[in-house]
């Protein structure tokens, strides 16, 4: 089987939104903080904490709902955390992040040894998924409705979160207060605007939205809780609206970009390469991106500078 | 009485958590109606007294009266409510969003209950644009526009907020003179529809033409009210007291000899397209002073920076001593017998928690005089450290305290006896007697003069009229990032000849301006 035949088919298509939803989510949670003025690399323990609230919350109440809406509360919460740290007690922002992904990553596998005995995956849970949904007439469409019906509820609010985030932030006074935080302090003040304040809530934005990123993650992309199953993906986002420049729609682009470079690397491995190598892709292509993206942006500006 | 009064501050004390007392006892009273002008030297206490007023600083003693009511500003939001606007000095906007964004942040006209009205927010940006005759485009980015328009959509903003009394923290500094008169026309616009306005300058031409009344400031206290009627700019300046005190420095004719530093067709633009330095050309030679006068922000401070090696540049040529630093390090350039007095002290001249000994040696820690086989010679440092201390009569408790627990005079002393003391042979000098005291202002001049006399080239620039003339022997003028003079002999040139140039006004002929590479 050549590398084209498993590109070019359906399942592929399929694949990339089933693997996009998780860093999309993600990346508009981290595009929010970075309007606020907050480089914010805590997503990645927010979306452990998200994975396993959403697998205790379904399997104790046995509603789906109700798991994602733990999901969202946990990862909420830590955000507030977070927030209290870096707003109200000054703390370094990279140091606080750190800090809380270490004990996102070491306090969901102490809590999953606690409640079913295991280090490793949650499977021994009677947790649930969020269930796929055909759409009607487009399900119907050839290749296409292949593509983009059936997924997950989970990756149409995802879709959906990117034009709420657009008008959050481009069309509503939050947006507007939210952006002029980040880009002036002193500006947002005199004019009344508290800036602590308007941090939070972008903060608390950004928890809701990791929140969602890791439900997704333990109740639609598998049906369990694995340690430390973020994977890098909050990091990955962090990437991806950095390269999406911080715009809604930008962000979306990207993240599609990071989306089939993880299919590419579940893909392939039934080719004969060294699964460690395929397994690299979605990471060499984050550093590639940086890379891209920074030299546009100092190409444009040697332009700007040459210019008579 | 006080009813006639908008505003009243009565015996308003202010004193700062170091000890210092910006404001002590100040009276200002203003008339509703009226264009006040508030003036006084630097350091006279205005911008202070106006930060209590705005709610930026709280004050010890005293009380606010607002249509003869006291009032207690705590922070710039009571103030905002009150009918208070300021246009600080450095602008608040925000560079990304547009004008209309910017003028209804904060107060953001609705629509559907949730989104922002932007039709609605354009129009009434319009509204009070025409009303005020301000001409600005309220769907332009704020980033796009020249200083003036931002100016004008800082006042915007204000009267968005309803504001009845408008503060302007010192408008024309960066403004050039047809902004000024443009300004001016819309400030008096403003008084006619029942606008109180503030206007804190020093320029008194400026007050003598706008202003209705004047408050005088000296040293923290007030001095006086006036009528402006009847008052000349002499008067005025009487009550300022103490003009800047003139310092005279004794200082030889310059003997000039080879060309140090030569700058060739050297342009730069800014990251976002803007010429900051256009085709910049001039020599230097040693023994002698050649000062750099401008209206800051023309390009100074990027040529300072250049040169020294801390902005690259790719159009043109700098050489020093014949050897062009294109590409060199910092480091390179300094060993190339380049000192750097910075006018950015905190940031490029001292290390603020490193102790004085530290900070003399950064430039030299690893010469062999100082450094053997990888360690330290303390025994050396030492020495020089406390040889230094003595002629550059720095005070400290020791050579190990933190730099930042000194005054900014002696600070200053920490650079320049470093900067000075290994014999440069180009020393670019870059605002040294900024915010110090008359002491250390004195010494570091004389010291200037002594190094030209040991044969070493000095490019100075200044802000300081006083400094450039009294201490420069010949002297260029930059405006808009092009040399517009050049004037041979320092003492020859009077104030206002130097200020038309430094303002655009005038402008010589290039052949003028070729003198300053004394080819013949």
């Amino acid at each position: 089987m050549n590398v084209f035949d498993i590109i070019f088919t359906t399942d592929f298509g399929y694949m990339i939104f089933r693997v996009t939803t998780p860093i999309l989510f993600t990346a508009l949670g981290a595009m929010i903080s970075r309007r606020a003025g907050i480089m914010n690399i805590s997503l990645e323990g927010l979306m452990l904490v998200g994975a396993l609230f959403g697998v205790i919350g379904s399997t104790y109440s046995q509603s789906v709902i109700v798991g994602v809406l733990t999901a969202v509360v946990a990862s909420l919460l830590l955000s507030l955390i977070f927030a209290y740290f870096v707003l109200k007690l000054k703390s370094d922002l990279i140091l606080t992040g750190i800090a809380l992904n270490l004990a996102a990553s070491g306090g969901t596998v102490f809590l999953l040894s606690i409640l079913c005995g295991d280090k490793g995956v949650s499977t021994s849970m009677n947790s649930l998924v969020v269930p796929n949904i055909e759409i009607p007439l487009i399900k119907d469409i050839p290749v296409l409705g292949e593509i983009i019906s059936g997924h997950n509820v989970l990756t149409y609010v995802s879709l959906l979160c990117v034009v709420i985030v657009y008008l959050l932030i481009n069309k509503s006074p939050m947006g507007l207060r939210i952006r002029s935080v980040g880009e002036n302090p002193d500006a947002a003040e005199s004019v009344g605007i508290s800036v602590i304040k308007t941090r939070f809530i972008a903060l608390i934005f950004t928890g809701i939205l990791g929140g969602l990123g890791g439900a997704y993650m333990s109740m639609g992309y598998v049906s369990w809780f694995a340690r430390d199953m973020a994977a890098g993906r909050g990091y990955m986002a962090l990437a991806a609206q950095n390269l999406g420049n911080g715009t809604p729609i930008g962000t979306f682009l990207s993240s599609f970009i990071f989306g089939i470079a993880d299919a590419l690397s579940s893909t392939l491995q039934v080719l004969s390469l060294p699964a460690e190598f395929i397994q690299m892709i979605p990471y060499v292509t984050t550093i590639v991106g940086l890379i891209l993206y920074a030299m546009n942006r100092k190409h444009k500006a040697n332009k700007l500078r040459a210019r008579l | 009485m006080s009813d006639q009064y908008i505003l009243e501050m009565r015996g308003i004390t202010k004193v700062y958590p170091n000890g210092f007392i910006a404001n002590k006892d100040v009276n200002l009273a203003v008339r509703e109606g009226e264009i006040h002008a508030l003036v006084g030297e630097n350091g006279a206490g205005k911008s202070t007294l106006m930060k209590v007023l705005f709610g930026v600083e709280s004050h010890e003693e005293g009380e606010i009266l607002l249509h003869g009511k006291p009032v207690n500003i705590t922070d710039p939001i009571s103030a905002i409510d009150m009918g208070i606007g300021m246009v600080h000095q450095h602008f608040m906007l925000v560079p990304s969003l547009t004008v209309a964004e910017n003028i209804v942040l904060g107060r953001e006209p609705k629509k559907y209950g949730t989104l922002i009205d932007m039709a609605k927010a354009v129009r009434d940006t319009q509204e009070i644009c025409e009303k005020y005759n301000l001409k600005v485009d309220p769907t332009a980015r704020v980033r796009d526009l020249p200083v003036g328009m931002k100016q004008k959509v800082e006042i915007l903003k204000a009267l968005y907020r309803n504001a009845q009394v408008l503060i302007l923290d010192e408008p024309t500094a960066v403004l050039t003179p047809q902004e000024t008169a443009e300004l001016f026309v819309e400030l008096k616009n403003m008084r006619d529809s029942g606008h109180t306005i503030i206007f804190i300058s020093h320029k008194l031409n400026e007050v003598k033409e706008l202003c209705d009344r004047v408050t005088v400031l000296r040293l923290g206290r007030t001095v006086g009210t006036a009528d402006l009627d009847g008052l000349t700019e002499q008067e005025i300046s009487r009550m300022m007291g103490g003009r800047d005190v003139i310092l005279e420095i004794q200082k030889d004719a310059a003997e000039p000899k080879d060309t140090v530093l030569s700058v060739k067709d050297l342009s730069l633009n800014s990251s976002d397209g803007r010429p900051i330095l256009r085709n910049i050309n001039f020599n230097v030679r040693a023994g002698e002073i050649l000062g750099v006068a401008g209206v800051e922000g023309n390009g100074q401070r990027e040529l300072s920076e250049i040169i020294t090696g801390l902005h690259a540049f790719t159009r043109g040529e700098i050489e020093i001593g014949g050897e062009s630093i294109k590409g060199k390090s910092v480091k390179q350039i300094r060993r190339m017998g380049v000192s750097h007095i910075s006018e950015d002290r905190m940031t490029y001249g001292i290390a603020a928690r490193a102790g004085v000994e530290e900070n003399v040696i950064s430039d030299r820690y690893d010469m062999p005089e100082y450094c053997k086989s990888g360690f330290l010679r303390f025994k050396e440092i030492h020495k020089l450290t406390e040889r230094l201390i003595q002629e550059f009569r720095i005070k400290c408790d020791d050579v190990n305290q933190p730099v930042r627990m000194l005054s900014g005079g002696n600070m200053q002393k920490v650079v320049a006896a470093r900067e000075f003391s290994l014999e440069p042979k180009l020393s670019i000098v870059n605002q040294p007697t900024r915010g110090i005291d008359v002491g250390a202002t004195e010494f570091v001049r004389n010291k200037i003069v002594e190094l030209r006399d040991q044969g070493t080239a000095v490019l100075l620039i200044s802000a300081d009229l006083n400094e450039i003339l009294e201490l420069s022997d010949s002297l260029i003028v930059m405006h808009g990032g092009e040399i517009v003079a050049y004037l041979p002999d320092s003492q020859k040139v009077t104030e206002e000849e130097l200020g038309e140039y430094m303002l655009g006004i005038r402008k010589q002929e290039p052949e003028e301006i070729r003198g300053v590479l004394h080819e013949c």
